[in-house]
């Protein structure tokens, strides 16, 4: 059986910065587990740009922000293997996996970080009728057939959802040659990033109809029409409401979901809201010596901010070899998200053990303006921070100092709200 | 010149061919679509019926009770997935026990083994999630599953090895008598026959009216479905029907035999006979009404729905035999359920007909078994080891969701009649079933059918037909 330090499953944004600063922290061996043929994950096929702001004060294209983290990776020697499929991971750590030229191997780990990212809510999750044509692809599918395969999806196009992926997807085949007539989605705003509503719509004029969704698919072997209708309050379509649009192609871009079927095969407790592992604030997860990050851990909507995150995962695993004494789980403080507030990252804290400072992610569930975020340590609040708009489709964050909290050694429960005034 | 040509390369045509196969015959399969298996037989509840259901004394209820018993014995032969996991059928009010026992009785009249009448605690240790409401069920061991799409290619490819010929995108369009033969006219030039099997199950009104003064009535009547990921296992075991009564015909939950949990059918009466389109309504019947045999159902777990069309005859019965007025013509129509269960006993039928009428010899080269498409998963981690070491196609997973190998879609493109679309590919592999479905898999599996079936991207398809994948590439028309 093959021995490495942490395995790494997954050799996207996530699993690259992981694997990195794991290296930077100590660990000697590490091993990156990829399905794909090549490292960088989704990133190869987001050909725009845009990425690695925060990280990098640049802006870069998919590939290049994947360059900087592969070449890293090759600097520090760390191994990987690529067309390779994790199969299973058991409680005890060993990883067994398969691909063509080493057949099945197990791996016995010390630590394993889950960096498998996420995949997008289909047509089928999303239960719109109709008929099942040739020409329904999620928007990501499409983006590799243009981006990697060259391919043409289609000339005339109707896109379901406001992610970025679907805005992104929008412009993409806009550029392409492709009418792109319409953005629709069910809900009063869109779930994308607001620049790209700008720079993929709005510069293209392509319509964002907010509040419409697809009732119907038309064309019996490719698609031949979509039907949009208006949606109520309950996001039940309005009857009366429909539009037909005569199109070949229909993109989705409704979700996605962190793909955590071998998380929950070894039996890593997920939040039901965000379908990732529950996590401390050392990013590990129910079962100890297994770690999260990236999409698979909750979805983000910059890449930055998965290779932060990923980093700090990366980490902890490699202190957690070092010093692999489990710790005492009834010491962690529970964080709890409140009105408005959807989840958070982490899900508990140990304020003594805890770095300086930590950061914890979270996403709000409906648009906000001039609320105020708020942390508390049971009734005591700590944080208190305005801001002016907050809308679901962007990720946010608060910061907790280990100092502050050491001062209420009996804290029970630190909550994050959003507040009024 | 043919001695047989079936029309229809569903369950039911390729069951005649497979039996017809066993003799001396030149036998054609002709089907309108691109493949086997994609009409009715491709979308239904994918159930082996135990035979209570059916009126006794049909035909109906015998070939549905012979093809239950022949099931497992043909599993084996032509290797495709089928289990006895039982069927159940609840009862939710004191007031409808009486029709729980008459359908006890009408299982015993049509032959069925192991009935019994359980109450409400059996049925809570069989069924941890039936409903609070449940008073009590008839049990069916004899109920199964089995996998609709294995089974059709099994008969297909089996007859295919035995030489019936298949030819595709073929579609009838009329015929003319001659002195002994039938000449079938169709898109692709005439057939010439001797016999003439009609399985066009939706359209096998329309093929036997062309010849019949005696005319047959099929509406189609859609049914729409609802499929769980396979997460979802377990949430029940048996296939659980809802006792027929003031609701209408009750929608089923069963699992499949790969571990999904299948919710419907909804039956509505329609025009189009391609009409396999979803509905809001009909999907909106289904979430209303799943939850009155079990409850909690895990609706999260969604993955994908569909429609299928059942072959409705006006008079509720199989209607196998010559047809009046056109000798040598067999109907094999008005196949609605439970015609996947009464497939094997069709075909038997339907051949014993022709071998009746024509005497044929027996084809001593007939070989009645055929191995399906390996599936890994089924092997141990030695097993799985080796075979990656000698094929290394097996080592390469296509499909993250269904955990599909390189070299099962490989097995599926070049074995006979061989997958040439991403639907082809599906039904004989299951890559792109699973819960992103063929978000992930579908470049991947339109590189291995570029390559292994010599196409461009742009003449890939997902069923046949003109239903291309892409439209072209990038920029060719700026």
């Amino acid at each position: 059986m093959l021995k490495y330090e942490i395995v790494i499953v997954g050799g996207g944004p996530a699993g690259l910065a992981a694997a990195i600063a794991a290296k930077e922290h100590g660990a000697a061996s590490i091993l990156v587990l990829e399905r794909d043929g090549e490292l960088g994950g989704i990133l190869n096929q987001c050909i725009h740009n845009g990425f690695g702001l925060h990280t990098f004060k640049e802006e870069l294209t998919g590939p290049e922000y994947a360059a900087r983290f592969i070449d890293r990776l090759f600097q520090a020697g760390i191994t990987y293997k690529l067309n390779t499929m994790v199969m299973d991971i058991s409680a005890d750590k060993v990883v067994t996996a398969i691909n063509r030229e080493d057949g099945m191997i197990e791996i016995h780990a010390r630590a394993v970080i889950l960096a498998m990212g996420c995949r997008e809510r289909s047509r089928g999750a999303l239960n719109i009728p109709g008929f099942r044509p040739a020409g329904v692809f999620s928007a990501g599918t499409a983006q590799r057939l243009v981006n990697i395969e060259g391919c043409l999806p289609g000339r005339k196009i109707v896109i379901l959802g406001s992610g970025d992926i679907g805005l992104i997807m929008a412009r993409r085949m806009a550029l392409e040659g492709a009418r792109v007539q319409v953005v629709a989605e069910l809900l009063p705003y869109s779930s994308g990033l607001k620049r790209n509503i700008v720079q993929c719509l709005d510069d293209f004029g392509i319509p964002l109809k907010l509040r419409h969704t697809v009732v119907n698919i038309h064309g019996k072997k490719r698609v031949e029409g979509v039907t949009i209708a208006q949606v109520d309050e309950r996001q039940k379509p309005i009857s009366g409401s429909e539009i037909y649009y005569e199109c070949d192609t229909l993109l989705l871009s409704c979700g996605l979901i962190p793909e955590n079927e071998l998380s929950k095969t070894l039996g890593v407790q997920l939040n039901p809201v965000t379908s990732g592992p529950l996590v401390n604030e050392c990013l590990e997860t129910s079962v100890e010596g297994i770690f999260a990050c990236g999409n698979v851990l909750h979805v983000h909507d910059l890449v930055d901010f998965v290779s932060q995150e990923a980093a700090a995962a990366g980490t902890y695993a490699a202190s957690y070899i070092k010093n692999s004494t489990g710790h005492e789980k009834s010491r962690d403080i529970p964080i709890s998200a409140e009105s408005g507030v959807r989840y958070t990252v982490p899900n508990t804290v140990h304020p003594q053990r805890m770095e300086e400072k930590l950061t914890v992610r979270f996403r709000v569930g409906d648009v906000y303006k001039n609320c105020y975020v708020s942390v508390y340590v049971d009734e005591k609040r700590l944080i208190h921070r305005k801001k002016q708009v907050m809308a679901p489709g962007e990720m946010e964050e608060v910061i907790l100092n280990k100092e502050e909290l050491e001062a209420y050694p009996g804290m029970s429960k630190i909550t994050v709200k959003l507040e009024e005034d | 010149m043919y001695d047989v040509v079936i029309i229809g390369a569903g369950v039911s045509g390729c069951a005649v061919a497979r039996e017809l196969a066993r003799y001396q015959l030149n036998i054609c399969v002709a089907e309108k679509e691109e493949d086997v298996c994609c009409g009715t037989s491709k979308a239904n509840s994918a159930i082996v019926h135990a035979g209570f259901d059916a009126e006794s004394g049909s035909l109906m209820a015998r070939l549905n009770v012979e093809g239950n018993e022949m099931m497992e014995g043909l599993s084996r032969e032509l290797d495709f997935p089928f289990r006895r996991n039982g069927s159940l059928v609840i009862c939710l009010r004191e007031e409808e026990k009486p029709e729980l026992e008459t359908l006890y009785q009408r299982g015993l009249k049509n032959g069925v083994k192991g009935l019994r009448i359980i109450g409400r605690e059996e049925l809570n240790t069989l069924e941890p999630n039936s409903s609070d409401e449940a008073i009590g069920a008839l049990y069916a061991p004899t109920g199964g599953i089995v996998c609709p799409f294995a089974m059709n290619f099994a008969f297909a490819e089996n007859a295919a090895e035995n030489g019936v010929k298949f030819q595709f995108d073929t579609k009838v369009t009329g015929f003319q008598r001659t002195d002994n033969d039938w000449i079938i006219q169709t898109n692709q030039g005439e057939l010439k026959s001797r016999y003439v099997v009609n399985a066009a199950g939706v359209y096998a009104d329309k093929i036997h009216n062309m010849v019949s003064p005696k005319k047959l009535h099929i509406t189609p009547r859609r049914g729409e479905y609802c499929l769980l990921d396979r997460s979802a296992e377990g949430f029940v075991k048996h296939t659980i029907f809802q006792l027929p009564g003031k609701f209408g015909k009750g929608v089923l939950i069963t699992p499949t035999i790969h571990g999904n949990t299948l919710i419907g059918p909804t039956a509505e009466d329609i025009g189009d006979r391609e009409g396999t389109n979803t509905t809001r309504a009909g999907l909106e019947e289904l979430m209303s009404r799943a939850g009155n045999t079990v409850k909690g159902i895990p609706l999260r777990e969604i993955i994908t729905s569909f429609a299928g069309l059942r072959a409705h005859e006006d008079g509720h019965e199989f209607c196998i035999g010559e047809a009046e007025g056109a000798p040598g013509f067999i109907d094999c129509a008005g196949i609605e359920s439970p015609g996947l269960t009464a497939a094997p006993a069709i075909g038997k039928l339907v051949a014993e007909i022709i071998r009746k009428l024509e005497h044929p010899l027996e084809n001593p080269d007939f070989t009645g078994t055929r191995k399906g498409i390996l599936d890994p998963k089924t092997l141990s981690k030695e097993q799985h080891a080796a075979l990656i070491q000698e094929h290394p196609a097996y080592g390469n997973i296509v499909c993250r969701c269904e955990m599909i190998t390189e070299g099962e879609i490989l097995d599926a493109v070049h074995r006979p009649l061989g997958a040439k679309s991403l639907d082809g590919v599906k039904r004989r592999t299951r890559a792109g079933m699973g819960r992103c479905q063929g978000g992930f898999c579908s470049p991947k599996v339109m590189e291995i059918l570029a390559e292994e079936r010599k196409l461009e991207y742009s003449e890939i398809t997902k069923s046949g037909g003109k239903s291309q994948i892409i439209v072209g590439t990038n920029k060719d028309r700026l």
